[in-house]
């Protein structure tokens, strides 16, 4: 009897053990499976356009009579508002979490973080609808030229979206460093400012451009805020007054409309997909092993 | 050395610690300007969409199918698509996350595989949802035949929402202190049995808290569902999950992306909903950690 229990516990030990390793297969399953979804349709497209047409054309109009394959100016657009996000999310998520690491008392961190991380709770519709509803015609008074879509106003919009990601990181890195780097530097007689300005900063510098690089990752990842504001066509500028469109909201552009599966114009979402899937693994790829570096060093200390 | 340039001295190094001190002055007031402009967008985005939509939401709102007039259409299809789509992409992302988890928190030994399912895992929470979306379109909706359906829509999500999953119940399941598992083993009872009976339950508050979390983020993204060719006019209620469905964010962009501005209320209220649920969502996950932290405190 307690034989054939004993028995029956270790099949069922190895039968769980089987179907838990499949589980976190699943993770590198997801992976090879978007490789692969997207690879499939990009050949498709890149035996009809040769890739060097896709990356130096310097237009993108791919459902018009006259088609033109430049992936350049959705890079562009992407770029532009991606650009001007980080142009302001960095100082503040910066001052941010240097303030709330080195400065703040208990209470107060544990009060303020997760008004910060509201930000990153917001549906991103509804950041689209703030942008172009309440945030353009705001910049009008300012800039009465200014179009109903233009890369400016999702662009400060998208800053305060990858605030909350570049201000964790970063407060998780300024964190980290050991408490011996500030004494020392106290000891020596700087003051507090001195001794976060020119030690702690430098030390936790490796995790904060970390932060910086995923905050880009997820800017550029962006969809229906951009595709909401910043309009549907695909512009080579670096004028953050002008309407763009971004890779994504393309994707979203096509994905709307009614185009038949196989066609080269379906071809072109998942072109554009594996383009934008490249550029995030780059950012967030050298992010997370540069993060990984610091976390270890410090350790060491 | 003259008692006239030690004065001097005195003063020079008065003046710099002034000067320090002003510096010191101005950081801080950056920092409070910073957090001061957080809350400020916060509290005006709140406002906004409340002076937009509050006037718009009714019982007749919430109850009314999409209509080409405004001042009739309505969410029912949009909100009862969330619900259905959410509820069936807990169903499948829950299982898979907690065995993922359970399998490198107490099965996998350090090895090479359990490092590149780690750096899998964090690569795959940075992947942009546009992403996951195509996947979708091309995996379920084609290759498994699934349609633009709430099934295709709710594996997508849960693809999504994965690696957040995964990455809470691993936490949760690490607070679970060692002396448990000794215990359990120690009795003769198997890995698996020590987890079933033992480390599981006490972790499951933790596990559903971020799984909670994970879905609320998961929900209020449209971008997947448009991808995969969710609809944005569903005039009838989806009945199983192999039919065509809409939700929420995509009701609120398909309303904002019209130049009537009666649409736009509509969006604002539509939006208003949306929030409220994910409230309700972050309500419950933060209740839920609040019982378990005290469950540990005993």
């Amino acid at each position: 009897m307690r034989e054939a229990a004993t028995r029956r516990a270790l099949r069922q030990e190895r039968v769980m053990l089987v179907l838990l390793t499949l589980c976190a297969l699943v993770s590198v399953a997801t992976t090879l499976a978007i490789v692969v979804a997207l690879t499939v349709e990009a050949v498709g497209f890149f035996r009809v356009v040769p890739i060097w047409r896709f990356l130096t054309e310097r237009e993108w109009t791919p459902l018009f009579a006259v088609k033109k394959f430049g992936i350049l100016p959705l890079v562009c657009g992407t770029m532009l508002t991606a650009g001007i996000a980080m142009l302001l999310a960095v100082p503040l998520a910066l001052l941010i979490a240097t303030y709330l690491a080195e400065y703040a008392s208990r209470q107060m961190r544990q009060r303020l973080k997760p008004i910060v991380e509201l930000l990153a709770g917001i549906p991103s519709v509804l950041y689209g609808y703030f942008a172009l509803l309440f945030v353009t015609p705001l910049l009008q008074k300012f800039i009465p030229s200014l179009p109903t879509f233009n890369a400016l106003s999702p662009g400060i919009i998208l800053g305060f979206m990858v605030l909350p990601t570049i201000a964790s990181l970063s407060e998780d890195a300024i964190y980290a460093v050991p408490q011996s780097i500030r004494e020392a530097s106290l000891a020596l007689g700087a003051t507090k400012l001195q001794t976060t300005l020119h030690a702690v900063l430098p030390a936790a510098s490796s995790g904060i451009t970390a932060a910086c690089l995923l905050g880009f990752a997820r800017a550029i990842g962006e969809t229906m805020l951009v595709t909401i504001a910043a309009g549907m066509m695909p512009n080579l500028t670096l004028n953050p007054l002008e309407p763009v469109q971004t890779m994504t909201a393309y994707i979203v552009q096509v994905a709307l409309g009614d185009v038949p599966h196989g066609s080269l114009e379906y071809r072109t979402i998942f072109t554009v997909g594996l383009t934008l899937f490249v550029l995030t693994l780059v950012f967030n790829l050298t992010g997370l092993l540069l993060r990984e570096r610091l976390l270890r060093t410090l350790r060491q200390m | 050395m003259t008692t006239g340039t030690k004065t001097e001295m005195v003063t020079a190094v008065m003046a710099k610690r002034r000067r320090e001190k002003l510096l010191e002055g101005l950081f801080l007031a950056a920092a409070w300007l910073a957090l001061a402009l957080v809350i400020a967008l916060l509290v005006t985005i709140l406002t906004d969409l409340i002076a937009d939509g509050w006037s718009r939401l009714s019982w007749k709102f919430l109850t009314s199918f999409p209509s080409r007039r405004p001042e009739e259409a309505g969410i029912f299809s949009a909100w009862v698509g969330t619900v259905y789509v959410m509820a069936l992409t807990a169903l499948i992302a829950l299982p898979v996350g907690i065995g993922a988890a359970i399998y490198l928190e107490e099965f996998a030994s350090r090895n090479w595989f359990a490092r590149l399912v780690e750096l899998n895992i964090s690569n795959l929470a940075g992947v942009p949802a546009i992403i996951y979306g195509l996947l979708g379109l091309q995996v379920f909706v084609r290759w498994c035949r699934m349609g633009e359906s709430v099934l295709a829509g709710a594996c997508t999500l849960a693809l999504m929402s994965l690696p957040v999953i995964i990455v809470a119940s691993r936490e949760a399941l690490r607070a679970v202190p060692n002396s448990i598992r000794e215990a359990a083993l120690a009795l003769g009872a198997t890995k698996w049995q020590t987890v079933r009976d033992h480390v599981l339950p006490l972790a499951l508050p933790g596990i559903l808290t971020g799984t909670i979390l994970a879905l609320s983020r998961a929900i209020g993204e449209a971008a997947p569902l448009v991808t995969i060719g969710a609809l944005t006019f569903v005039a009838f209620l989806p009945k199983s999950p192999f039919d065509p469905f809409t939700v929420l964010p995509i009701q609120a962009y398909n309303w904002v992306s019209r130049p009537q501005p009666e649409f736009h209320q509509n969006a604002a209220a539509a939006l208003l909903v949306l929030l409220a649920l994910l409230s309700l969502m972050n309500g419950t996950a933060t209740y839920l950690r609040n019982r378990y932290q005290q469950r540990w405190q005993i």
